[in-house]
């Protein structure tokens, strides 16, 4: 008897490290990456290091404000393409398909969301690119290479897509029935219901779907970075070349060793990136656990 | 009035257009990836290392980046693993009653989920420095260790709570300490884990920028820990970025070699949810 609760007990503790030990990561590794940021936050200045735009690592210039502004360029691409698409798409297979149509289109929710970062930046250079150079620019612009934020954005829209229906349709099942039903009595069609009483119950739901798909999208590395030029200056149009953050980061590691700060200025460029991140993701958890709080009420 | 009806009617067509768009995406990527990566693919593609003269277009194939790929993934796997099942059943059995903590753990596991693999990557780097590990294999798997616990551990969670309370007060009641409690538990949720198991690979397998920094690229495959490993999707990169069409071809090949892997692994989690789900009592 003495023995099992003995036992009972070393293993709870041995899972309490194992838990207290991966949580503890989320600290750990905003401390590793600020500890070797040290050295170019001595040199430069938050304000410096973020509102500059010269990138000389070799005389010692790091001004990230080409990469910040290269990754919301992506970013925000990405959302404008994706969001309305994904709305539609959710509203459809909450509120409109038959049984029959939802359990097909299901599954290639979930595929697309299983494709991996790599194979969506091949498909971006063999498709989107020259979408982009042969038929899109040429209306717009003199000359593009199709390597640019257009491009980016929208294979980032795509790699986002599964993650907004996801949680879109999430929130659109938890309306009440009979919150539609009572619209639907007053003689509103199914739109108008959907309009004035779906969606603005589902709003903070979709607000949370689309703070979640910006921080996924700042993140995603290789597949922007195979499609967006990659030229460390300031966007000014969609079909201008950006680099954005987690781009400069992995295509720099060989060189940065041998170059004096410059392996800081990228862990800062991590650190940046780390903390961007950790925010959205918190505001986004606080407002879906709210929400779904109200519901269990 | 009829306006009305012709703005439903309207929305309507957008919505089954949308859906169109974003369910379709999926066919035209893998079917973008299919056609070009056909024309190159070979029995030589998986059969073989890369032979001299492979970057410009001679002999060879990606054996080296497919064995390399699933030892990092199954490395990481299996140590993911060791780490989660135990957390997850702390998560729910352990700290049973405390909702507060036992969510605020669940919230601080969802955030760590949503960090990029590039952060992992760099962080990786940063232990292997510290340590002084080499990029290598072991490196290679320690950082996507990192990127795959959150997943096991989402999915462990989930999978559990699925658990009737009702099992686990009937082994309490017949005077079973939580320790044996929790083995019922895993016994019950044997498929999830499989589930779990299956999720996390997949995402290891198809993942850049984690092992960018930390697994390194070698033409041989790895015999021990210490030595550096090619990895699929940092292969089909490489080869991308060559100017000789052949070199790039075999990029597409290897892409549709990743695609499929990744698709094979995608069903069959798919399918076991669903035969999961149906044999809970």
């Amino acid at each position: 008897m003495n023995l099992r609760l003995l036992k009972d007990k070393i293993v709870a503790k041995l899972m309490l490290v194992f838990t207290l030990a991966s949580v503890s990561l989320l600290l750990v590794i905003g401390i590793g990456l600020y500890y070797k940021s040290i050295p170019i936050l001595h040199k430069l200045s938050w304000a410096q290091l973020l509102t500059t735009s010269i990138w000389k690592p070799l005389k010692g210039l790091f001004g990230f404000y080409p990469f910040i502004m290269g990754t919301l360029w992506v970013t925000g691409i990405a959302i404008i393409v994706a969001l309305p698409l994904c709305l539609l798409t959710a509203l459809y297979i909450v509120e409109y398909a038959p049984g029959r149509i939802k359990r097909i289109l299901t599954p290639f929710v979930n595929l697309l969301s299983g494709i991996p970062p790599v194979i969506f930046g091949v498909w971006g250079v063999l498709f989107i690119i020259p979408l982009i150079q042969d038929h899109i620019a040429p209306h717009f612009v003199e000359f593009s290479t199709g390597y640019s934020v257009l491009a980016g954005g929208i294979v980032l829209a795509v790699m986002i897509f599964p993650l907004i229906v996801s949680i879109v349709s999430e929130v659109l099942r938890t309306i009440p029935q009979e919150l539609k039903d009572a619209s639907l009595s007053l003689g509103a069609t199914k739109w108008e219901t959907i309009k004035k009483v779906v969606l603005k119950k589902a709003l903070p739901g979709i607000v949370a779907a689309i703070v979640l798909a910006i921080s996924r999208a700042f993140g995603e590395t290789i597949a922007v970075l195979m499609v967006c030029g990659n030229n460390a200056a300031v966007p000014h149009s969609v079909f201008d070349p950006g680099y954005p953050l987690p781009a400069l980061i992995a295509n720099n590691y060989g060189e940065m060793l041998s170059i004096p700060l410059y392996d800081s200025a990228l862990m800062f460029a991590a650190l940046l990136l780390f903390i961007i991140i950790l925010l959205f993701n918190i505001i986004s958890r606080v407002i879906l656990t709210r929400l779904e709080r109200r519901l269990a009420a | 009035m009829k306006r009305r009806k012709l703005e439903e009617l309207f929305f309507r067509l957008l919505m089954v257009l949308a859906t169109i768009v974003v369910a379709g995406s999926f066919f035209l990527i893998v079917g973008t990836i299919f056609i070009k990566g056909v024309h190159y693919m070979s029995w030589d593609m998986i059969t073989k290392v890369p032979g001299g003269g492979f970057y410009i277009g001679k002999d060879g194939g990606v054996l080296n980046a497919i064995i390399g790929s699933m030892y990092v993934a199954g490395g990481a796997t299996i140590l993911g693993l060791l780490i989660s099942i135990p957390v997850a059943l702390f998560i729910n059995i352990y700290i049973d009653g405390k909702m507060f903590l036992s969510n605020t753990l669940r919230a601080a596991f969802d955030v760590l989920f949503g960090i990029p693999s590039i952060v992992y990557g760099a962080f990786g780097f940063l232990i292997m420095i510290y340590f002084g590990i080499r990029a290598s294999l072991l490196g290679g798997i320690i950082a996507v260790t990192l990127l795959v616990i959150p997943i096991l551990v989402r999915t462990l969670d989930e999978v559990i709570r699925t658990v009737p309370f009702e099992l686990r007060d009937a082994a309490l009641s017949l005077g079973a300490t939580r320790w044996e409690m929790a083995k019922v538990v895993l016994r019950q949720i044997r498929p999830g884990i499989f589930t779990a198991i299956l999720l996390s690979f997949g995402r290891a397998i198809g993942d850049v920028a984690s092992v960018l920094f930390t697994a390194g690229f070698s033409d041989n495959i790895p015999t021990s820990l210490h030595e550096p490993a090619a990895t699929l999707p940092l292969a089909i990169f490489f080869q991308l970025g060559s100017p000789v069409e052949e070199v790039q071809g075999r990029g597409y090949a290897s892409a549709l070699i990743l695609t499929i892997i990744v698709l094979v692994i995608t069903v069959l989690s798919d399918i076991l949810i669903k035969k999961f789900s149906k044999h809970k009592i």
